[in-house]
């Protein structure tokens, strides 16, 4: 390597100083964004226990769709529905027996914790009695969630592929 | 029958690959040319072989062999003749048989042409492509065997197999599901061979690198010979990733084009890493610095080329592309991981040889510069990347699953992509060594003073959005520096060859085609550029339910709802159509057709009416609902500013890519020489 007298240690060092700067406001930048638009993924159970502390927190939350409780106006596209809980995590499903038992579940026992949601725009068709709904939004103060976002899963349309129409043997 | 023959024309394949792979490595340990000559050989049977399966495939999904369980899948009678022949991609198990089939085209490529000259270089060559390639058909041969087909065990249930299971008698369907309907798009049927054309070409400069690694070759060659592999590559996934763009916006009916999925995201990064890549070898070209650097670019590329088909393909994300759960993923990491702990560890210990030539003087000089363009490219690269991975990490962490959407990507991402637009104003007036700050403000000066104006004019109309300001000044500033540079070049030709100012330009841009092809893909940038920032700091959005003659207004138009057909078409889709009437300050501007298509397996399909100017776009949507009438049908309309420059700034840019990478005549004349 070639060494002149200017470079060397000073030279390299002012290249070692850029080069943290730059790490630094990558970092900041992560750290910063990260902290004002984390969405935190929750059952209706975990906000419910938190009770009011996370009012206006970006959150994602996760239940069955009562059917019974859709409410919705064309004109204005006011939408309100409830969610029951349903457990978070994969394994507390398959021993629930699948997600379809699952939501089916969450639905028919009157026990189980809810939560209303409202939303505005247009009612999606797959909006329906024992549906998956997960809701992105924010909690208000009246307990009420305010949703932007709504994603629905009907189990019974996911299933494995079958062949429908078999003609047997070959 | 030909399902078995295609599988066994698989493992014959696989087993080739091996051949090949443990060929090349005792034929360089023996140094046995022999042994080296029979690897290369094998290596260039697996094109025809596998081009036998892949036409064995085709065959079977034009022909309608739906006792396979992936004809099955992915089409159906009522599919035209060329989407079934698309349909080869169209699932998790055909795009990983198109990998093979491009892995194996451009190994053959790589060793039919110049043989003779890479002879040193070649024995790994043949070594990381063929291993590539087995991992690839060994994924295909295990557990996503495009051949497999149905079956149905005692206890009634249907399975897909390529032999049959104790018990189990074969079944065919008479029909298959069909192309997922948002596949059946011109955008989607290029889009995913364009990304894999750009994928697997990236393997090609890594095995050169890991070559030179290998044979403790510390120059320039690997980068020289690869040259125009990496730019075809980064051409074709920078296409894949505009085509995909342009799908998600005539497609997916939600008014935008990138919406930070983690599988666009998987897309981008070896894009990012390709980029930085591309800029840090011309270094190591011109002054022999950054061996070690552009070692590990490649490296990095490489493993998040498979990442990014492992990620788009095997569904341990959910989102709107991974439409398959597979058992892949396990098969996938160990070998993502196995190949980067290999490199890392040969680079580690080449790396005492891999020294600079010379040592970085100034921080003003155009390497520094391109150091710190390469910086801010893995910047970019760390978010992405910890926005994909922080769900996991914040899980296993504190037990809450947290995840970050589309702001977080922009806010973190936008200073870093504003950086690397005042560099691509910035680079081009700097010079190579000792380059100072007043040098370098001695060059700027000029192309600031019309910029400065930009922001002065904007504030004047009324942007008093602070990004739109900067983001437009520095547009303005690359464009500036860009068109300086070539009425600059283009002056000095004139005066001296006393030729008119056009054919000076075109001799400039002829004699330098990397240069002047560069600062046109440069210009691309900052026009799609012109785009983004339209779409992400100005794009409205309405909606609202309409009975027939109300209106909706947006952005200073009015549409009105006119009327509503609902048809079949050929295909069996059952198509509902509004008519909607555009007008703007009373003046009658057009129609619009906004629809829903609903497919025969009850897949809804919606695209947008779009009037489309250069000044905006009109986006309009017909919400697919069940109870849609002439009294009430629900309209989404989005307002996007500007997005037209983003497509007019990828055109070009291929414009500039060939500018860039025509081949020269003494360059060839040159290479033939080495």
């Amino acid at each position: 390597m070639q060494k002149s007298p200017q470079t060397g240690n000073q030279g390299r060092a002012k290249f070692i100083v850029g080069g943290l700067l730059i790490l630094a406001a990558v970092i900041y930048l992560i750290v910063s964004a990260t902290q004002a638009n984390a969405e935190y993924f929750m059952t209706v159970n975990e906000l419910r226990s938190k009770g009011n502390s996370l009012v206006g927190r970006s959150l994602r939350i996760s239940g069955a769709v009562v059917g019974t409780t859709i409410q919705y106006d064309p004109r204005t596209m006011n939408l309100t529905f409830d969610i029951a809980h349903v457990p978070g995590d994969n394994a507390a499903i398959e021993m629930g027996g699948g997600l379809a038992a699952v939501l089916h579940a969450a639905v028919t026992d009157p026990t189980r914790m809810r939560l209303t949601i409202v939303y505005n725009g247009p009612k999606p068709d797959l909006l329906r009695d024992e549906a998956q709904a997960i809701v992105t939004g924010h909690l208000g103060e009246d307990g009420i969630f305010h949703a932007d976002e709504l994603l629905l899963k009907c189990p019974t349309k996911y299933q494995e592929a079958i062949p429908s129409q078999v003609v047997s043997g070959n | 029958m030909l399902a078995q023959f295609g599988f066994g024309v698989f493992v014959l394949t696989f087993l080739l690959a091996l051949f090949s792979v443990g060929g090349a490595v005792l034929g360089y340990f023996s140094k046995s040319d022999r042994w080296v000559e029979t690897a290369r050989r094998a290596m260039l049977l697996t094109f025809p072989l596998i081009t036998l399966a892949v036409l064995t495939l085709t065959y079977l999904l034009v022909t309608g062999h739906y006792e396979l369980q992936y004809v099955y899948s992915v089409t159906s009678n009522d599919m035209p003749f060329y989407l079934k022949i698309t349909a080869l991609w169209g699932g998790q198990a055909g795009s990983l048989v198109l990998w093979s089939w491009l892995m194996s085209a451009f190994a053959s490529a790589v060793t039919l042409r110049k043989w003779e000259r890479d002879r040193e270089l070649l024995p790994w060559v043949i070594v990381v492509t063929s291993i590539t390639l087995a991992f690839f058909l060994s994924l295909s041969i295990l557990y996503e065997n495009p051949f497999a087909r149905w079956w149905q065990t005692a206890a009634g249930e249907f399975v897909p197999h390529m032999f049959a299971p104790a018990g189990a008698i074969p079944v065919s369907p008479a029909d298959g599901q069909g192309l997922n309907p948002l596949l059946r798009h011109p955008g989607m049927i290029i889009h995913p061979p364009m990304l894999y054309l750009g994928f697997v070409a990236f393997v090609i400069p890594f095995a050169f690198a890991i070559a030179a690694l290998v044979t403790n070759r510390s120059d320039d060659r690997w980068i020289r010979l690869t040259r125009r592999w990496t730019l075809v590559a980064w051409l074709f996934l920078s296409l894949g990733l505009v085509l995909g763009m342009r799908w998600a916006y005539d497609v997916l009916g939600w008014g935008g084009y990138w919406g930070w999925d983690p599988v666009e995201i998987s897309a981008l990064m070896p894009w990012l890493t390709g980029t930085a890549f591309l800029h840090s070898v011309m270094i190591q070209e011109k002054r022999g610095m950054f061996k070690q650097w552009n070692m590990l670019l490649i490296i990095l590329t490489y493993a998040l080329v498979i990442f990014g088909t492992f990620l788009t393909r095997s569904g341990v994300l959910s989102s709107v592309h991974a439409f398959a759960q597979s058992a892949i993923g396990p098969m996938f990491f160990a070998f993502i991981g196995i190949t980067f702990i290999i490199s890392v560890a040969l680079l580690i210990y080449r790396w005492r040889d891999l020294r600079a030539e010379v040592e970085m003087t100034s921080l003003f000089s155009r390497e520094a510069l391109f150091l710190l363009n390469n910086l801010l490219f893995m910047g970019v690269l760390i978010v992405c990347f910890w926005g994909v991975i922080f769900p996991l990490i914040s899980e296993l962490v504190t037990g809450q699953k947290v995840t970050v959407g589309p702001p977080f990507y922009q806010r973190a991402n936008a200073p870093l992509f504003g950086a690397l637009m005042a560099l691509m104003g910035i680079a081009p007036l700097s010079a190579w060594g000792k380059s100072t700050f007043q040098t370098l403000g001695r060059a700027l000066w000029k192309p600031s003073i019309p910029s400065a104006i930009v922001p002065v004019v904007l504030a004047i109309l009324g942007v008093r959005n602070w990004i739109a300001l900067v983001g437009f000044t520095l547009v303005a500033f690359v464009v500036f520096v860009t068109m300086f540079e070539f009425w600059r070049g283009a002056r000095v030709r004139q005066k001296r060859n006393n030729e008119n100012f056009l054919v000076a330009l075109w001799q400039l841009a002829g004699r330098n085609r990397r240069r002047y092809g560069g600062y046109l893909i440069h210009l691309s940038m900052v026009v799609m550029a012109i785009g983004i920032l339209g779409m992400e700091l100005y794009q409205t959005t309405t909606q609202k339910t309409l009975a027939v003659g109300e209106n909706i207004q947006i952005a200073g138009y009015t549409l009105r709802y006119d009327s509503l057909a609902q048809f079949p078409y050929t295909d069996g889709r059952i198509v509902t159509r509004a008519v909607v009437s555009v007008f703007r300050g009373g003046k009658y501007l057009g129609e619009l057709y906004p629809r829903y298509d609903y497919y025969p397996n009850g897949q809804p399909m919606t695209i947008a009416g779009v009037r489309s100017t250069l000044a905006d776009d009109l986006y309009v949507v017909l919400v697919n609902w069940e109870n849609v009438s002439v009294a009430q049908a629900p309209f989404k309309v989005y307002h996007n500013p500007l997005v037209n420059w983003l497509w007019i700034g990828s055109l070009m840019f291929v414009l500039g890519f060939l500018v860039a990478a025509w081949p020269e005549r003494e360059e060839e004349e040159r290479e033939g020489k080495i």
